[in-house]
């Protein structure tokens, strides 16, 4: 075999890992070079330093060491039985290319994963010691963020978590069922184990905050996340934020990515292979907000769609708010918090102008109409001042009001 | 009128000490012009130079204003150092406006600042570094065009992230100069002063283009977070055209294309796989079963627990305690018993005179059935079906081991043992037979210990729990006799 070059690697390697939603480099502890003399900050919101034509942020550079991998996962570009191109990095490549590229201010850090080789253990160790090295030899204080191969060993994870500023290990389908019918090598519980294995790491790093005692080792400060694939299987909204729930009350994760099943080269026939639902993603990751910042839950979301699954047409909020309108309208004047973030239109910003300027001076519409973006969607429910919507909230042609207009596709 | 003369663009003290000297002399804002740099004075503007020096402050501000300031006289707008100085004069007799984010002054100053942040913060994204080498060193070298005088009080973060690098950033109205030891500010310079730079751009072109999803395009996205004004510095934005021009196509020839043969070496790799053997519910020993118990499908629960949770202890222990399902902690660690309730199972069976190390500790169901609540998971009673489902596993455990006394903690472990719901009441403090020989004993389960609010309940109750468990160690003292 005739040796690829770097460049040819950076390609091949690059085209694998973009199938992985992930791209933050934000929540991480607050550190920088002054007094190391080498290079990289981490200073709490990450950057995004550039956008690629699909309207994505790229923040890290993402790769895989390998995509030669033992697994056979059905929805997975580099599965063994797919024919894409195959590459490896050696360590010291990837830990080239991420001060490289981090010197002329491209990235943040580094996003590494890979395929399986030999075993899990292999694997994981390759991409600690590129980690390892970025730290220890480079002295580089970049963000980086590791995948977790979900069985390797203890140590294993241990030592990613003391180098990496997040760690991920990916759920990959939203039931066990279908987890096991495309990714016939992975056990479902054996990645939430892994989950709960990082957790466990994590919970020591909060508890014992009494200053007698040794502060415990470092470990992974921007926390775990994941990702799920949406659209490859038969799973519904609900079932998808179900699993999202559960993982975030159970493992402590920050957060969930839901990547929509995307046509890869070289596809499996057991797929669909069809355009990737965007709009289905888009719906998912505003209920996903909702559920974690805005005090709604799983049956309450998914109860403003249809048949479990989430109104495409409209926001997931707007969705709830047009089937709940018996909770409307909500007087801005002297609603709590609570209820004030209920309302379509107002945002966590919004509500807190609201509460604070309230304070000074009873607020009228066109007072709201300058705390949010867009006054139209929050009209119809609430009561200020000089404002009440009479029939408006229960009229019948409001959702089909409310409802964006198609846009126009895009032309080349 | 008086004209008021700012030698910089961006310098706040500078700006406050004018300010408080106008302030000090009571000058209305509307008699104030403020003029920067080389800028001409109108015909009729007396200077500035007779303005009394005040000493010691001049009034008070809340500290949200000169947060808001600094920010705002940053902006390109050259009425920045007037509306400022208006917003200062209110506050003297309206010390609250900050507070009232509805205030149309307050809402034009928020929004300068915030389009400051903005260009703050698309400067440290889009800062693009070239090397090159300078007597045997390495040095970088940028060009960027900012929207705002942002360059001074940017400068520190690329300072403190760049700290070993030896670097410059050029813009048109300054320069800032970085010697890994030295910040210093220079005059503005041209895009002509940058130097080109090969293989690591073209790298990075080569970057962009791979980590694209064509399947995904959705240019409007991209132009909101980048603006095109900004890819005439980016070295991958010549990518962009040709990547949108592709994207139809390589989508539709992922589609269209059929699906290959998979490698050779794939086929070999399936080839040397063993065939797993069959499943089977046949299990030689307690070990066997241990093992086949995380793939139980026999009910729902397995979807959302982490993994089932199986017995722990000697194989051939006399005696099994039998607990309701695995708790949080239990879930996360795979182990029984070693949560909340685990704890004040410990202390009770210690205060009793048991060893742990000899018991066979174990769950009626196997998996942990909660709700999600926020970060937290709440416990669920598991249901009829449940504990029926995975009496299959109990009675494989109780088959292996074969205990001589089993205890049930709680009401569904004695379910789950005699078969039908009991009341702990009408049968706790007894021994009971069952049908393979072995004794039961029903008490509560330790959680329920934990959750009685009331202290005097809650000891009377510990007191019965501690009676149940002497009377296990009487019964264990007369097994070994």
């Amino acid at each position: 075999m005739v040796a690829l070059s770097l460049t040819r690697k950076l390609a091949v390697l690059a085209d694998a890992a973009k199938y992985d939603a992930s791209c933050a480099s934000s929540g991480s502890e607050k550190r920088d070079s002054t007094t190391t003399g080498g290079i990289g900050s981490t200073e709490g919101s990450g950057i995004c330093h550039s956008y690629a034509p699909d309207g994505r942020c790229i923040s890290l550079l993402k790769l895989l060491l390998t995509n030669f991998c033992i697994y056979d996962c059905a929805y997975c570009i580099n599965r063994s039985s797919s024919n894409v191109e195959r590459a490896r990095f050696s360590v010291e490549e990837v830990v080239q290319l991420t001060l490289d590229f981090y010197k002329r201010n491209y990235i943040e850090g580094l996003f590494l994963s890979s395929g399986i080789i030999r075993t899990p253990d292999y694997t994981m160790e390759q991409m600690v010691r590129v980690a390892r090295t970025l730290r220890e030899t480079h002295l580089f204080a970049g963000y980086i963020h590791l995948k977790i191969i979900p069985n390797a060993a203890p140590e294993l994870l241990a030592e990613a978590g003391r180098w990496a500023d997040r760690l991920s290990t990916n759920i990959e389908l939203p039931t066990d069922t279908a987890l096991e019918q495309f990714a016939p090598e992975k056990r479902p519980s054996e990645i939430r184990t892994a989950m709960a294995r990082l957790r466990g790491k994590l919970d020591e790093t909060v508890e014992d905050k009494k200053p007698s005692k040794a502060k415990p080792p470092k470990f992974a400060p921007a926390g775990q996340s994941t990702q799920m694939i949406v659209g490859a299987d038969k799973a519904d909204d609900a079932a998808i934020l179900t699993r999202a729930a559960g993982l975030y009350s159970g493992y402590r994760l920050k957060r969930v990515y839901y990547s929509a099943f995307s046509p890869i080269p070289d596809a499996s026939a057991r797929l669909p292979l069809a355009p990737p639902p965007l709009m289905r993603e888009h719906r998912l990751y505003q209920a996903d907000w909702l559920i974690r910042f805005y005090g709604f839950d799983v049956p309450e979301i998914v109860s403003g769609g249809e048949a479990g699954h989430l109104d495409l047409a409209v926001d997931p909020k707007l969705a709830w708010a047009l089937k709940s309108r018996q909770s409307f309208p909500v007087d801005v004047n002297r609603a709590d918090r609570e209820l004030l973030l209920r309302v379509p239109g107002l945002g966590v910003r919004a509500v807190d102008r609201v509460i604070s300027t309230r304070r000074h001076h009873r607020l009228t519409l066109a007072d709201v109409a300058r705390l949010t973006a867009s006054i139209d969607k929050v009209r119809p429910f609430i009561a200020a001042a000089d404002w009440s919507p009479g029939a408006m909230t229960d009229d019948a042609r409001l959702r089909q009001r409310l409802t964006p207009k198609p846009s126009q596709l895009e032309l080349f | 009128m008086l004209s008021v003369r700012l030698e910089k663009f961006n310098d706040f003290g500078e700006w406050r000490n004018k300010a408080r000297q106008l302030l000090a002399a009571g000058m209305n804002p509307s008699q104030v012009v403020w003029r920067v740099g080389a800028e001409d004075s109108g015909l009729f503007e007396a200077g500035d130079d007779m303005l009394p020096q005040p000493d010691g402050p001049i009034g008070s501000v809340p500290s949200q204003f000169i947060d808001l300031a600094r920010d705002v006289i940053q902006h390109a707008d050259p009425e920045r150092f007037a509306i400022l100085y208006r917003m200062l004069w209110r506050l003297q007799s309206e010390p609250h406006i900050l507070q009232n984010a509805a205030d149309s002054v307050h809402q034009m100053l928020a929004k300068m600042a915030s389009a400051v942040h903005r260009d703050t913060h698309k400067m440290r994204a889009f800062v693009r570094f070239r090397s090159i080498i300078v007597e045997g060193e390495e040095r970088y070298i940028a060009w960027f065009e900012p929207d705002h005088y942002i360059l001074e009080a940017n400068a520190p973060f690329f300072t403190r992230r760049f700290s070993g690098m030896h670097w410059a950033i050029i813009t048109p109205y300054a320069s800032a100069f970085w010697d890994k030891d030295n910040l210093r500010f220079g005059p503005g310079g041209s895009k002509k002063d940058i130097p080109a730079e090969g293989a690591v751009e073209d790298d990075w072109r080569i970057y962009y283009g791979a980590i694209f999803n064509p399947a995904r395009l959705k240019v409007s996205m991209m132009k909101s977070e980048m603006p095109v004004k900004y890819w005439r510095n980016l070295p991958e934005a010549e990518r962009i055209a040709p990547l949108i021009r592709n994207a139809r196509q390589m989508e539709q020839d992922m589609i269209a294309r059929a699906t290959t043969q998979p490698p050779a070496r794939h086929l070999r790799q399936k080839a040397r796989e063993v065939e797993a053997p069959e499943k089977t519910e046949q299990f030689q020993t307690l070990h066997d079963v241990s093992e086949a118990v995380d793939a139980c499908r026999r009910c729902p629960l397995y979807e959302h627990a982490t993994q089932a949770v199986f017995g722990e202890g000697p194989p051939q222990a006399q005696v099994m305690f039998v607990g309701e399902q695995p708790g949080d902690q239990e879930d996360l660690q795979g182990r029984p018993f070693i949560g909340p309730a685990g704890q004040v199972f410990d202390d009770a069976i210690k205060n009793a005179g048991i060893d742990r190390s000899r018991l066979y500790v174990t769950n009626a169901v196997k998996h942990f059935k909660f709700v999600p609540r926020g970060k937290r998971r709440i416990h669920q009673k598991p249901n009829t079906g449940e504990i029926q489902a995975c009496r299959f596993w109990l009675d494989l455990e109780r088959e292996f081991v074969k205990p001589k006394i089993v205890v049930a903690l709680g009401a569904t472990a004695a379910q789950a043992l005699v078969g039908k719901a009991v009341s702990i009441s009408s049968t706790r403090g007894r021994a009971i037979d069952l049908e393979d020989g072995a004794v039961l004993i029903v008490t509560n389960h330790p959680s329920y210990l934990l959750r009685i609010p009331d202290p005097e309940t809650k000891a009377r109750e510990r007191e019965k729990f501690d009676a149940d468990l002497m009377l296990i160690k009487s019964m264990m003292q007369t097994l070994e006799k």
